[in-house]
């Protein structure tokens, strides 16, 4: 084997060590994580023997809680980007201890994306019909098997460069731009990409009047870099609160001007929407009055949207105000605006666009509990996979992880 | 004070040990234990079903061993022995429907045809066929109501079945990622049932709510089903797969006219060859007053309403 592999290889077995090793807190944080993850796995085996009768869903609501968790989770890998603009083009030093951490959430979020597809799917074990040359690949007519491929190379672009840096770190060596500046370039469009994609896959369809609206892509964009940075700013704090690792506070209030403008622009872009639906009063605001006011006596979302609609203000307001300067009014700012968001792009996207159906029947949509932890199983399994990495990684950058003189000779 | 650091570190690394293993252990059993709702699964796929090529890549020798594996299938679970074909389209051929809105009472007997014809699974319940019974005075679906109940027609309405349109630009045929579904020479935009992964994007994508999906594994009386089998059609079908109204192509295609225009009590349905200008359905569409649903999306159907004046 040559050495370099070798070297290698040892990095990987000592990052791997990392992460069992830690306090009493770490274990029952993972304990947790585990225990929900398989919750999720033993919800996804009954369905998968049952069938997908064991969701809320039906043939006019064709989609659900999955799709919707999908959408949300591809904005929030996409929302890395945020990060990686300040550092790489506009070499403003910030965010540069953080970045890493961002590009290291979108590939645990990415695995949650794709995982949220393939338990929506009838047929899971027909997954190698998508594999592009084995299977037959509807590209580059279906935007779906466009998401399937943005998707993966996201994935891939970014976990090259995090493994890569880390690496590079581990070795004490200067990264070599040529392997990695093209990547984060290359990541920088394709995050846009990911998320333009996701949202073109509803836009396209001129049977739903309610997605058939060019102003979803950006306002996908626009809640992405709300939500997103808003989650990094909390777990950044997480992260210096338990390890050794130094997140300087000016770093978390970029990060804020970041949502700040993002939320701004993300309730517009929802107001132009609104504007555009109920002004023009026309037979396609049927899916927005649904979802606002409730449609023929049916209802069931509107407690959702309202809910999101005073959460995202509450959360805008904060962090318009000098207050969210503050950590905590900071803090309470993101988790408003990250539950806004999830409930205004999931069950606020997805679900009214199929009530009323395109024969005007109202079938209203109820997730049933196993689906519920299904989805809680995702989460879970996400914000494992996410803590494993932070735990492999956060050594190596304190440098408190590098190559033993042993290693260094063998 | 160093031998003691030497000792409580070697029995730290112990009990870490043993800590370790325990909770491996723990892990692997819950795993397990996670993954118990797998040994009631009947339907799994064989090697040869999951290896399946797409229908468009199969020759004819495998189309004929898969249909003979089928037939198989189908005579141990149903105790009914099947005659499945695959007919191809017909040259010269492209199959247009044309249903007369003044005519139908709303009867529902061409949805109830068509569930027996096609194999439907009847729980949970399939049908193709939806009928809208309409508000005189509007057209807009919303007015309309697919459960109604009691005698028809009721005065105050008038009744619009929807089924598969048959687009010719289909926005399911662009939707599905992996080319499951395609329109054939006819005209008839097909599924293969063997192909499909279940991703319900063809379902967001149609105008017309006409396509199902097999939210769990169908059912259908052993002393209804319908011998008489396409493989692209009426076949029964598993889990987890989205089928729809195919103009019931292995009759139409031997000459015979779909199920529910043979059943239609007042004669509203009609079906034939678009290509032949002496056809029934041409002279409806050149000389009667037509339209077609939602013409505004563009999907161009071959799924006609008409009116006689």
């Amino acid at each position: 084997m040559p050495q370099a592999l070798k070297d290698y290889f040892i990095f990987v077995g000592r990052c791997a060590r990392e992460t069992i090793d830690g306090d009493w807190r770490y274990y029952l944080w993972l304990t947790a994580l585990l225990c929900v993850s398989l919750l999720g796995l033993n919800a996804y085996c009954k369905q998968f023997v049952e069938g997908l009768s064991v969701t809320g869903m039906s043939d006019q609501v064709s989609w659900g809680l999955y799709i919707a968790n999908f959408t949300f989770l591809v904005g929030m890998a996409a929302a890395a980007v945020m990060l990686v603009v300040p550092v790489y083009v506009y070499k403003d030093e910030t965010l540069h201890d953080v970045v890493i951490l961002g590009e290291l959430l979108a590939v645990a979020v990415i695995v949650m994306c794709l995982l949220f597809v393939t338990v929506d799917l009838g047929r899971p074990d027909r997954f190698w019909h998508m594999v592009p040359l084995i299977g037959k690949f509807n590209w580059p007519i279906s935007m779906l098997s466009w998401d399937v491929i943005v998707l993966n190379v996201y994935l891939g672009l970014n976990a090259h460069i995090c493994g890569y840096l880390v690496y590079m770190v581990y070795c004490k060596r200067k990264p070599a731009p040529m392997w990695y500046i093209p990547f984060v370039f290359l990541a920088i469009f394709w995050a846009f990409s990911i998320h333009t994609v996701t949202a073109f896959l509803y836009v396209g369809l001129g049977g739903r009047p309610y997605w058939n609206s060019a102003i979803i892509a950006p306002r996908f964009l626009a809640s992405a870099f709300t939500a997103g940075p808003g989650f990094l700013i909390l777990t950044l704090q997480v992260i210096r609160r338990v390890s050794s690792y130094n997140v300087s506070d000016k770093a978390l209030f970029m990060l804020r001007d970041i949502v700040q403008v993002s939320m701004i622009i993300n309730v517009f872009l929802l107001l132009c929407e609104l504007f555009k639906e109920f002004y023009t009063d026309s037979a396609h605001v049927a899916s927005a009055k649904y979802l606002f006011f409730g449609l023929h006596g049916h209802s069931a979302l509107v407690p959702w949207i309202w809910t999101a609609m005073f959460l995202d203000l509450a959360a805008l307001t904060l962090l318009v105000l000098p207050l969210s300067r503050s950590l905590r009014y900071l803090d309470l700012a993101c988790v408003l605006a990250i539950v806004g968001i999830w409930i205004e792009k999931g069950m606020g996207l997805i679900i009214p666009a199929f009530i009323p159906s395109p024969l005007g029947e109202i079938v209203e949509y109820h997730p049933t509990l196993n689906e519920w932890l299904i989805c809680a199983g995702i989460w879970a399994f996400g914000m494992l996979l996410y803590t494993l990495f932070l735990k492999m990684t956060i050594p190596v950058l304190t440098g408190a992880l590098a190559p033993r003189p042993a290693d260094l000779r063998a | 004070m160093s031998e003691e650091r030497a000792c409580g570190e070697s029995c730290g690394d112990m009990s870490r040990r043993a800590f370790l293993a325990a909770a491996a252990t723990g892990v692997v059993a819950a795993t397990a234990a996670a993954l118990a709702p797998l040994k009631d699964i009947t339907d799994l796929p064989t090697l040869e079903e999951f290896l399946r090529q797409h229908y468009k890549e199969l020759t004819a020798e495998e189309k004929k061993e898969i249909m003979a594996r089928i037939a198989a299938q189908v005579e141990k679970k149903y105790g009914v022995s099947p005659r499945i074909t695959d007919l191809p389209p017909i040259p010269g051929v492209e199959f247009a429907y044309a249903l007369n809105i003044g005519r139908c009472i709303g009867c529902r007997k061409c949805v109830y045809a068509c569930v027996k014809e096609n194999n439907q699974s009847r729980n949970p319940e399939i049908q193709y066929i939806r009928v809208l019974e309409m508000k005189k005075g509007s057209i807009d679906v919303e007015t309309s109501s697919t459960a109604y109940e009691g005698e028809v027609p009721k005065k105050d309405s008038y009744y619009m079945p929807v089924q598969c349109h048959q687009c010719r630009k289909a926005p399911c045929v662009k939707a599905c990622p992996v080319k499951a579904t395609w329109q054939e020479p006819d005209g008839v935009v097909v599924i293969d049932y063997n192909w499909c992964i279940g991703c319900r994007y063809c379902m967001a994508a149609c105008p017309y709510g006409a396509r199902r999906f097999n939210f769990e594994a169908p059912q259908i009386p052993k002393d209804e089903l319908n011998p008489e089998m396409g493989l692209l059609s009426n076949r029964p079908r598993p889990k987890g797969v989205v089928e729809k109204c195919h103009f019931c192509l292995h009759r139409t295609r031997n000459g015979q006219y779909p199920a529910c225009v043979e059943v239609c009590p007042t004669g509203s349905r009609k079906f034939g060859n678009l290509l032949d200008p002496e056809s029934e359905i041409s002279n409806i569409i050149n000389n009667k007053r037509v339209y077609v649903l939602k013409e505004e999306v563009g999907t161009l159907p071959r799924f006609y309403y008409y009116f006689d004046i």
